[in-house]
This record gives C-alpha cells, sequence and structure tokens, in this order.
C-alpha cells in the first residue's frame, strides 16, 4: 500500500467516525422533539383520567345533572344533547361541503372555485364564539328562542372549511385516469365525480368528516351563544340543549368544589367519546378496505 | 327547383332521425370512422394540424410515430376526450358513420359510448369487479339483475377474462394482474355496446405474456367492433394491425400523418422516406 492511500484511508474513518456522530446528535434531537410533541397530550390525557376517573360510574352516563351539593348525577342529557348537536351539524355541513369540494377539485381556478378555496381559509380561520354570534343572530334572534338548531347551524360552521379541505385534498390523489375512464364510457361528469371520484376518495373524506366531528364536539365557546346549555333532559331541536363542552365550562366556571369534580369527569367522557368515535371511524376504513382488496 | 334546392328542402324538412338515416345511407360502406383535415390546439400550441384518416370497419387502424408526435392526440379527437383539456380546441371534421362527432348539437355522450377507449394505465374502478364492468350499463339505464349478469358475463367472455374472474366477482378489480385489470378495462369498455373501441398503448405497461393476451383478444374483437390502436411498438403494430397510419412531426412541432396504408405494405414498401428511415431504425 502506498504512504497516499494509507493517508487516503485514514482521513476517511476520521470522517467516518464524524458522520456518525452527526448522525447520532441529529437522531438525538429529533427523538427529544418528537417526545415534546406528545408530551401535551400524554400530560393532558393523565391528568383528565386522574381528576376525572375518580368519579366515573355508570350512573355518570345515565342519570341528568344534579343540584350542587346533591351527589351522584350525571350528564346523560349533554350526551345524547351533545350527539344531536353533532349530528345536526353533519346534517347541515357535509352534504354542501362533499359538493363544493367536488367543484373546486373540477373547476379548481374558476372565479368560484378560487372563491371558494379563499372562503375556506377565511372561514377556518373565523374565531369559533364569531360563528356564535353569527348564529345567535341569523337563528336565535327571529326564533326568539336559543335552539340545538342554532347550535347545530353554528357546528356546521365550524366543520365546512374543515370538511372541504379535506375533501379537496383527498380527491387531488384520486388518478386522473379514474375520470378519463367513467367520462369515456359515456359518464356525465356528474355521475363520474359521485360515483367514481367520490367514492374512491371515500376514506380520506371520512377521516376529514371525522377530523370535523372531534373539533367541533369539543366546541362550547359558539353553544354559549346559541344551544345554550340545558340542565334538563330534553331531544327538541327548537329548544336549548345541553352539550358536553358547554357542560364542562358551567361546572368549571362554578365556585363549587363538587362541580368542579363533574367538570373533570365531563371531560374525560367527552375525551373517551371523540377518541372513540375516531377509532371506530378508522376500524371502518380499514374494513373496507380489506373489502376492496388495496 | 334544382336538384341542390331539393336537397337543401329535404333536410330542413326532415326530423333528425331521418336525416340520421340520411347519413347513414350515404356513410361510404366499409369506412366507420374519417378524420378530415383536423387540426388540435392546445391554447396556442398547434398539437396535430391536416390530418386525415379513414378508419375501416372490422378492421384494427395503427397509429405509430416517435413520442410527442401527436399519436394519442388523434386518438383522443376520435371519442372527444380532448375535449377535457383545458383551452383545447379543434378544426376539421371527425365523421362516424358520415356524421360530424363535433357538429353542434352532438351529444357528446352518445359519441362516447359508440366510441370507447382503453387506456394506457389500466384504470379499473376501486369497485368490484362485477361493478367496473356493470358501471356503464348501469349509466344507460340498465337496472335489471339478470340483464345485468348477462352484460358482465359477455363482456369477460369477449374480454378473455371470464374463466379467470368467474368465481370472485365481487372482489376488487384493483386485485387483479396488470395484465387482467387491462383486459377488465376492454371489458368495462365493451359492456356499454361500442362501435369502435380506441386503444392508447394498451400494452405498454405490461410483461409479454399479458401483452400477447391483448394482441390476441384484439384479433377477436375486431370481428364484432373497430379498433384503432395507438403503440410506439412497430413490431406491435406490425403483429396486430391491418392499416398503419405513420405520424411524424413537423417543423413547428405539430404532429401530421404523412402516409396511410395496409399494415403490410407500409412496413415493407413505405412511400415516404420519413416512413422509411422510421421504420429502419434510422430515425434520429
Amino acid at each position: 500500500m502506498s504512504a497516499i492511500s494509507v493517508a487516503v484511508h485514514a482521513r476517511n474513518r476520521q470522517r467516518y467516525q464524524f458522520r456518525r456522530g452527526v448522525n447520532a446528535v441529529m437522531l438525538g434531537l429529533t427523538s427529544v422533539a418528537t417526545v415534546v410533541a406528545i408530551l401535551p397530550l400524554i400530560w393532558i390525557l393523565g391528568y383528565v383520567l386522574q381528576e376525572g376517573g375518580r368519579f366515573l360510574s355508570l350512573d355518570f352516563f345515565t342519570q341528568l345533572p344534579t343540584p350542587v351539593g346533591v351527589p351522584g348525577g350525571g350528564v346523560a342529557n349533554a350526551i345524547v344533547g351533545s350527539a344531536i348537536l353533532v349530528g345536526l351539524a353533519c346534517l347541515f355541513a357535509i352534504p354542501p361541503a362533499l359538493l363544493a369540494a367536488i367543484y373546486a377539485h373540477a373547476r379548481p381556478n374558476t372565479p368560484l372555485g378560487l372563491a371558494l378555496r379563499f372562503g375556506t381559509d377565511v372561514l377556518s380561520g373565523v374565531p369559533s364564539i364569531v360563528v356564535g354570534i353569527f348564529a345567535y343572530t341569523v337563528v336565535v334572534l327571529p326564533l326568539r328562542r336559543f335552539s340545538a338548531l342554532a347550535g347545530g347551524l353554528a357546528l356546521a360552521v365550524i366543520m365546512l372549511p374543515i370538511i372541504i379541505r379535506a375533501t379537496e385534498e383527498m380527491l387531488k390523489l384520486v388518478p386522473k385516469n379514474l375520470r378519463e375512464g367513467s367520462l369515456a364510457l359515456g359518464a356525465p361528469e356528474w355521475k363520474t365525480q359521485l360515483r367514481v371520484m367520490l367514492p374512491a376518495a371515500l376514506d380520506g373524506v371520512v377521516t376529514g368528516v371525522m377530523l370535523g366531528i372531534a373539533r367541533v364536539a369539543g366546541e362550547a365557546a359558539p353553544l354559549v351563544l346559541t344551544s345554550f346549555g340545558n340542565p334538563f333532559w330534553s331531544t327538541d331541536v327548537t329548544q336549548p340543549m345541553a352539550a358536553l363542552p358547554h357542560m364542562i365550562f358551567v361546572y368549571a366556571i362554578a365556585p363549587y368544589k363538587d362541580w368542579h369534580d363533574k367538570a373533570w369527569t365531563t371531560a374525560l367522557v367527552l375525551i373517551v367519546l371523540v377518541l372513540g368515535l375516531n377509532i371506530a371511524a378508522r376500524l371502518l376504513i380499514s374494513w373496507r378496505r380489506r373489502q376492496l382488496g388495496a | 327547383m334544382t336538384i341542390d334546392q331539393t336537397a337543401w328542402l329535404n333536410i330542413l324538412t326532415s326530423t333528425p332521425a331521418q336525416v340520421h338515416e340520411q347519413a347513414q345511407k350515404h356513410a361510404i360502406a366499409g369506412i366507420k370512422m374519417q378524420v378530415q383535415n383536423m387540426a388540435v390546439y392546445y391554447g396556442n400550441f398547434c398539437a396535430v394540424r391536416d390530418v386525415n384518416l379513414k378508419i375501416n370497419e372490422h378492421h384494427i387502424t395503427a397509429i405509430i410515430g416517435p413520442s410527442g408526435c401527436g399519436k394519442s392526440t388523434v386518438l383522443r379527437s376520435l371519442n372527444r376526450m380532448n375535449d377535457l383539456v383545458p383551452k383545447s380546441r379543434i378544426e376539421g371534421q371527425v365523421m362516424l358513420d358520415g356524421e360530424n362527432l363535433y357538429a353542434p348539437g352532438v351529444d357528446v355522450v352518445d359519441g362516447r359510448r359508440r366510441v370507447g377507449m382503453v387506456f394506457q394505465r389500466p384504470n379499473p374502478f376501486p369497485k368490484s369487479i362485477y361493478d367496473n364492468v356493470a358501471y356503464g350499463p348501469r349509466l344507460y339505464g340498465i337496472g335489471n339483475k339478470r340483464e345485468l349478469d348477462e352484460i358482465v358475463e359477455h363482456s369477460l367472455h369477449q374480454a378473455a377474462l371470464w374463466d379467470e374472474v368467474k368465481d370472485k366477482l365481487n372482489q376488487s378489480g384493483l386485485a387483479l394482474s396488470g395484465g387482467q385489470q387491462q383486459r377488465l378495462c376492454i371489458a368495462r369498455a365493451i359492456a356499454v355496446e361500442p362501435e369502435v373501441i380506441l386503444m392508447d398503448e394498451p400494452a405498454s405497461s405490461l410483461d409479454p405474456i399479458a401483452t400477447l393476451k391483448i394482441e390476441d383478444l384484439m384479433q377477436e374483437l375486431k370481428r364484432d367492433y373497430t379498433i384503432v390502436i395507438v403503440t410506439h411498438n412497430m413490431q406491435q403494430a406490425a403483429r396486430v394491425s391491418d392499416y398503419t397510419a405513420m405520424m411524424m412531426m413537423n417543423e413547428d412541432r405539430s404532429g401530421t400523418i404523412i402516409e396511410v396504408d395496409e399494415t403490410r405494405n407500409l412496413f415493407t414498401r413505405p412511400k415516404d422516406r420519413r416512413t422509411e428511415d422510421y421504420i429502419t431504425g434510422r430515425f434520429g
């Protein structure tokens, strides 16, 4: 071996050691950052579990709220109320959101398509309390009462941009040749969009809807001005209705120790329900994927 | 009244059905489609121009030529798929049975039903095999289960796929192999009973065995249908087609058909020097 090649060899070894060192440092940094990013989630979950888990019982799911100082009781009306409010929001938001997303995807550079994209961006930045005031003005004031309908509408407005954005992004991922394949069979554009494009993007669309649901299921601010809350059992959508996040708000700001405990427990119920819904949707998607063999 | 005037009066007073019948009668026997002085523009760019092509019924016409010379553009103009390209524009005529597909008032959807298409990459819908084939017939309002079953079986038979999939019609079309997917797409195109089938490099993403199957299939299909195929594979054009159209790029980057002939003649006695250079591999 010549002197030069020995020298080169030694330098390469040195460089290799240095690169290994840099690699270890970067790996360490990214690992720490990952832990930092997950930490708040674990912290919140742990804290809520610790504070709220103590008072969790079957009664909490089946009983109505009790007044201050009366032990027991639950948030059954708020669970059902939240389900109804979110259901109404889905009913109001999903159909127009899907159609709007289809339009924005199929005609991206038309004035209407651009306006829609700009509009959804702005809408997703509007504070939820402002949406609440909006629903208060257009529904609560004319009807002269707080109602679940108004709450559903407020939540729907918050959901709209989330679903539109997610659906549009998912439609973009559908191969173009599927659309051509359908059109080449003589299918009109609208049937192509509804029967081929939307089903092909369904997994992502469902995920988008779940994101929207998860977001609005935890909204309290717009409900203060719309569905208002209700300590009693009510499934009448034209009347004030209880909801879990609003219940947490009411319990938490009250000056009573037992209500604070209930706020934590309600928070736990809300988190578990939203998480459960998400897991269910994911299972459904993976089951459907297996069915399609893809 | 001169003869000309009578003819005009006839046209003016006939119902669309009668006009159609007339057109049918006048269609030159044996010529299924005819492209006349066609030019296609994408924005300001002229993709093809001066295209003239006759497509004979129950024969396979191949369009060959170097990449980018506009083969696909010509093919896609035959069922108005170019309409989907933003800012595209077409001049000239594309006649199907003597009727201009681009005439005002002609139904694009009906044209696409009569002129089906198979694409370069197999593109089955993310649905079951059955639903893939039944998609077209359902579009046209066939909802009867027994009728659909029949169409699906017949189409899959014609696409030489039935024996391979008859026990798994409910499985996803995406679970099939590439060659099977392409035959599924052919079955899907056949299911709406087209008159012409356009194939845009249908075997270019397939292995040699699957390619052979598709080529054999084309020979079967030409008894019932008229086939136009775009291919960059000259051997394939020589093997499968009855007529071949040679395309070449002009100096302004627009494409033109420079020679059309029976495949045998075009490959053995090309008239145009550029064709000869291309098929003998001397083309730069």
